[in-house]
């Protein structure tokens, strides 16, 4: 009563192990959302709450000490302009 | 009839033996709860590594849901791992249980079978470990003292064999055995260092070399893991034999070959198939039934996860009729090993019949191992409860 | 078969389930193979508690519970009239009672009866009265099961600091009943 293993069953990993650390980076979950947050760096006073709330860590400091976001894993979730001291992020409509 | 030799073989109880085991087998970490009637497993670890001979990380959890969930992750670090449980303890295990066979993290688990509560009782039946026998965990049943340390260091070499990477579960019936004094030899550790060296895992949680253990499974992949498992499971049946025979030249003990062990069966007509501590009594029923004339045999069953069914097949050749004995009931239709082995046999034509027995505590006698023969003589297509 | 099986009447808390278990090691000590287990259940200080030996020439496979000792020894009479302490018990075999009474006003029947006062022997070497293992000097003595060599060998093994007078008491009582035979 032996078990033959399909194709695909012989390539997965046993018990489902991923053995490549850091592999969701490559799965862009940016296409999820409906608004995306654009920042006004006019009145943005750099202060990072937007870095801070973030639940998918999408916003990076740039050189000039900025916060912007990575639109390839935001999910348009809003917490950022909410949370915006200055309320200088508004959640725009993505054109797509 | 277990090879011991007596002078030098020391009288203890089998929980005393099953501790030795898992001493012997080296375990670097064991997460425990005690429960009735495992707790002298359990005391006699604390003692070995209170006493500085056993060097093991004893982890005191807060119940046995904690017990099996720090296995899991004991293991996933790459830890040899032991713990034991019975009853309501492995009911309360359940959730884990499947985690860990499903993350293919190998390990061994003694369990003294209890019967499940309500009411409530102490004593032995086969419910606990039988109606979790889905879950993945390769299922090892003993009849003596000597059988479950020996059952143990066995179980570690399986379980971690690279074909198979399962956990293993090794029953022994709580106090018709766990709670019985009588002779066991206690292997040599050199000799079980030899026969079972170190474990060394290739996927285990490292800082160096980060992984992700039980990630999610979406439907594209589930049933392709569950494959995996299946064939695993296959796999290990002849690593049972290998490992027992293996056993055997080592230390001169085997159990049938692993998975079945046959008691004059070689001309019988009529045979008794079980698990744990009722085919002691079995066989001396036999001999006493062949005195009187019939021809009658006993098969236990060592190994009931994976079912050995090919190995049945060919041991049950040559009878008339088969009864298996059930130490629990699926309620609401029938024991659950009558319903493997009648699917198992069915093409042989062998009339089958089912009976339960043992719940709780109820002793199985000589008597009742009569009446079943003499059924299976008179044609009887019918088991029953055996009270 | 050869297979003898031993029941032992005590109260909780009175050794029967050591005693039982000590006569399994002596046993092995002679070379032979053993079971030792007690009626199993919650424990209880006072209660009604046995505990079986089985002893062989071969391997023991059966379990079942002791039905038809071959021997009975009841450490404390007073469970007499409470439990049926010679139920099962084989007419060729052989009742040791912890008693100033004799096995007839006892009334003991079924099978040949002695009975020895040990309680007596014990306190007047141990002070206490741990009947359960200086009873088994009878035993050695009557049935001729185990030595008394291997029984004290296997008190030592298994009592410690307590050893030295239980093993007294052990010999004392052995010497009585060798005079009874």
């Amino acid at each position: 009563m032996n078990h033959e293993l399909s194709e695909k069953a012989k390539k997965l990993s046993q018990g489902a192990v991923i053995d490549k650390p850091g592999s969701t980076v490559e799965t862009k979950t940016g296409g999820w959302k409906t608004f995306k947050p654009v920042t006004n760096y006019e009145e943005c006073i750099k202060c990072g709450k937007c870095w801070a709330v973030c639940p998918e860590a999408a916003y990076k400091q740039n050189k000039d000490g900025f916060f912007e976001v990575d639109l390839d894993y935001c999910k348009g979730c809003g917490i950022c302009a909410k949370e915006c001291p200055k309320k200088c992020i508004k959640m725009e409509l993505e054109e797509k | 009839m277990v090879n011991i030799d007596i002078k030098k073989a020391t009288v203890t109880e089998a929980s005393v033996s099953v501790a030795w085991g898992a001493r012997l087998s080296r375990p670097e970490v064991i997460p425990m709860y005690p429960i009735t009637p495992q707790t002298h497993i359990v005391e006699h670890l604390a003692e070995f590594i209170n006493n500085g001979e056993m060097d093991a990380e004893m982890i005191h959890v807060e119940s046995e849901h904690s017990a099996l969930s720090a296995m899991v992750g004991s293991v996933a670090a790459g830890s040899r791992t032991f713990t034991a449980t019975a009853s309501q303890g492995l009911a309360l295990m359940y959730e884990i249980l499947p985690i860990m066979s499903g993350m293919r993290l190998p390990g061994v688990m003694a369990v003294a079978n209890r019967a499940l509560s309500a009411p409530i009782n102490i004593w032995n039946d086969h419910s606990d470990s039988v109606s979790a026998r889905d879950q993945g965990w390769i299922q090892l049943w003993v009849e003596s003292s000597q059988e479950a340390l020996d059952t143990v260091i066995q179980a570690y070499k399986i379980s971690e064999n690279k074909k198979v990477m399962l956990p293993v579960m090794v029953n022994l019936d709580g106090f018709s055995l766990s709670h019985v004094y009588e002779p066991v030899e206690i292997p040599d550790q050199g000799k079980v260092d030899k026969f079972l060296p170190e474990y060394k895992a290739e996927d285990f949680l490292d800082l160096k070399n980060p992984k992700t253990f039980g990630p999610i499974g979406f439907p594209s992949d589930y049933m392709e893991f569950k494959e995996q498992q299946q064939a695993a499971m296959f796999e290990a049946e002849p690593v049972v034999q290998e490992v027992a025979k293996e056993f055997g030249k080592a230390f001169g003990r085997e159990y049938g070959d692993g998975l079945v062990e046959e008691y004059k069966m070689e001309d019988a007509e009529y045979a008794v198939i079980g698990m744990g501590t009722l085919c002691g009594t079995a066989k001396d029923a036999v001999d006493e039934l062949r005195e009187k004339g019939i021809k009658a045999g006993v098969l236990r069953l060592k190994c009931m996860r994976p079912l050995p069914a090919e190995r049945i097949q060919k041991a049950v050749k040559g009878l008339k009729a088969l009864a298996v004995i059930d130490r629990h009931v699926s309620l609401g239709f029938e024991g659950p090993l009558f319903t493997d082995l009648r699917s198992a046999l069915y093409e042989t034509g062998l009339q089958v019949n089912g009976y339960v027995a043992g719940l709780g505590g109820k002793d199985i006698k000589i008597q009742h191992f009569e009446k079943v023969f003499n059924e299976l003589k008179e044609g009887k297509k019918k088991g029953g409860w055996l009270l | 078969m050869g297979l003898k099986e031993v029941r032992i009447h005590g109260r909780g808390g009175q050794g029967a389930v050591t005693s039982a278990q000590i006569l399994a090691i002596a046993a092995s000590k002679d070379g032979k193979f053993t079971q030792s287990f007690p009626t199993f259940g919650v424990e209880r200080s006072g209660a009604p508690v046995e505990a079986y030996t089985r002893i062989s020439e071969e391997f023991i496979n059966r379990r079942q519970q002791v039905y038809n000792p071959g021997y009975v020894i009841v450490l404390d009479t007073s469970l007499i009239g409470v439990i049926d302490v010679t139920k099962g018990i084989s007419e060729d075999g052989l009742i040791i009672a912890n008693s100033t009474k004799t096995p007839e006003e006892l009334g003991l029947k079924g099978a040949k009866a002695y009975s020895i006062d040990i309680t007596k022997i014990a306190l007047d070497i141990m002070g206490k009265p741990f009947v359960n293992i200086a009873a088994l000097g009878a035993f050695a003595s009557l049935t001729g099961e185990t030595s008394i060599d291997s029984l004290k060998k296997a008190v030592e093994e298994r009592m410690g600091k307590l050893a030295e007078l239980n093993n007294k008491a052990l010999d004392k009582v052995f010497a009585l009943a060798e005079d009874l035979k």
